[in-house]
């Protein structure tokens, strides 16, 4: 074990008292405002991670490569630490500056303990800021990540909820679309509506488009893939939903959606529906 | 190399595509089908491909092909039972299939062939 090593060790094995020093330095800088309660919470944490910084260095664990085998247990302090104060809604700036401030009274312990030999103390100060600068990117790194896919479950939630395929009648299938159609929409609803036509053995599928914001040649496009990938399954598609606005956009755009029977509102298109599949509807009482 | 079974019943012509079809295979059911259609005189010709997990571009331009040779031959032809991948598939190589007419499944195949081949038109005798 290198010399400025050993110094360090010798420093952490009065752990309590760095301890002391150390939750000392976090309530002198964040105020007495905070809860007795998170304060203790913090100094079982403050506790673990300095024994787990231990048993690291005397796992003779690299300071550089904080990746290695001996830092295996501080990882997975500094993990579940930085995941529960997320959970508690700290921000990352703060779960970092607890762990930066580890290195006042480090520094200061160390100093006491090899003033006479500066070599070795300049060696020792530097392991120390290294190995606490990584201990603290680290954790921005771990919560981060968990922000990450806390975003990204979201994301495919809504796209799950936002493309619901509706039974209409027998035989007949409904997709509301709302919001922007991108490709990737466009693919999901595909792969839903056109995996409940088999299912189902429906003959007919409408598409509303009442809640699209906007229909550029884009969005035309993929509506019109969509409808040829329905025909070519052998059921057939009736687009509703196309407001007055949108239906100028189409003809200025130049699109062609010939061959493709449209309507303007989904009443209309569960009425077409009906009558091609062989239903009449009527009035048993008079209005 | 295999040959693909085409099933004969009364005015119909079935094939049922099982296994994934290679290029020589799909060439040869091409000719067959063109010649068991004018021997028989078949007025109809249903494909059922609900086992095919995979199309390319050239098993897609087959059946077009095969669609517009019947079509000449006076007989009518459909496409059933594709899966929902083949046809993004499809799709997604734009191969739309124009002129090839596709069912569900074979039952509605079945009735959509009926419907048309007894449209009124020149009647043929008893």
């Amino acid at each position: 074990m290198k010399p400025e090593i050993m110094a360090i060790t010798q420093v952490l094995a009065d752990t309590q008292a760095i301890v002391r020093e150390w939750l000392v330095e976090v309530s002198g800088a964040s105020g007495p405002t905070r809860s007795t309660g998170l304060l203790d919470a913090t100094a079982a944490d403050a506790g673990e991670i300095a024994r787990a910084v231990h048993e690291g260095l005397l796992a003779e664990g690299d300071v550089g490569a904080f990746d290695g085998l001996a830092w295996e247990r501080l990882r997975g302090v500094l993990e579940s630490l930085s995941r529960s104060r997320a959970a508690q809604g700290a921000t990352a700036g703060e779960t970092s500056y607890f762990l930066l401030s580890f290195k006042r009274p480090l520094f200061a312990r160390l100093q006491q303990q090899v003033a006479n030999e500066p070599p070795r103390l300049v060696a020792a100060l530097w392991a120390v800021s290294s190995l606490v600068d990584k201990m603290a990117q680290f954790t921005l790194e771990v919560y981060q990540r968990s922000r990450e896919d806390i975003i990204k479950r979201q994301q495919d939630e809504l796209l799950e909820l936002s493309t619901p395929v509706i039974k209409l009648w027998d035989g007949v299938l409904a997709v509301p679309m709302i919001g922007t159609l991108d490709s990737g929409r466009t693919q999901l609803v595909m792969e839903s509506l056109l995996q409940r036509i088999v299912d189902t053995g429906s003959e007919l599928a409408i598409i509303d488009i009442t809640g699209v914001p906007a229909v550029d040649t884009l969005v035309a496009q993929h509506l019109l893939k969509t409808v040829t990938a329905i025909r070519l399954m052998g059921a057939d598609c009736i687009i509703s939903g196309i407001r007055p606005q949108i239906a100028q956009t189409i003809v200025h755009l130049g699109i062609d959606l010939q061959g493709i029977t449209t309507k303007a509102t989904l009443a209309d298109a569960l009425a077409v529906a009906l009558k091609r599949i062989g239903y009449t509807v009527t009035r048993t009482k008079a209005p | 190399m295999t040959r693909i079974p085409i099933l004969r019943m009364g005015d119909c012509l079935l094939v049922t595509l099982q296994v994934d079809l290679q290029d020589g295979a799909a060439l040869d059911l091409q000719d067959d089908l063109a010649n068991r259609i004018a021997a028989t005189g078949a007025r109809c010709v249903l494909i059922d491909i609900s086992a095919l997990a995979m199309v390319d571009s050239f098993i897609g331009r087959m059946l077009a092909a095969i669609s517009g040779t019947a079509r000449v031959l006076d007989a009518a032809t459909v496409v059933v039972g594709m899966q929902p991948a083949v046809a993004i598939t499809l799709v997604e190589l734009g191969l739309s299939l124009q002129g090839v007419r596709t069912a569900l499944n074979v039952e509605r195949g079945m009735r959509l062939l009926r419907s048309t081949i007894e449209e009124p038109g020149l009647d043929r005798g008893p």
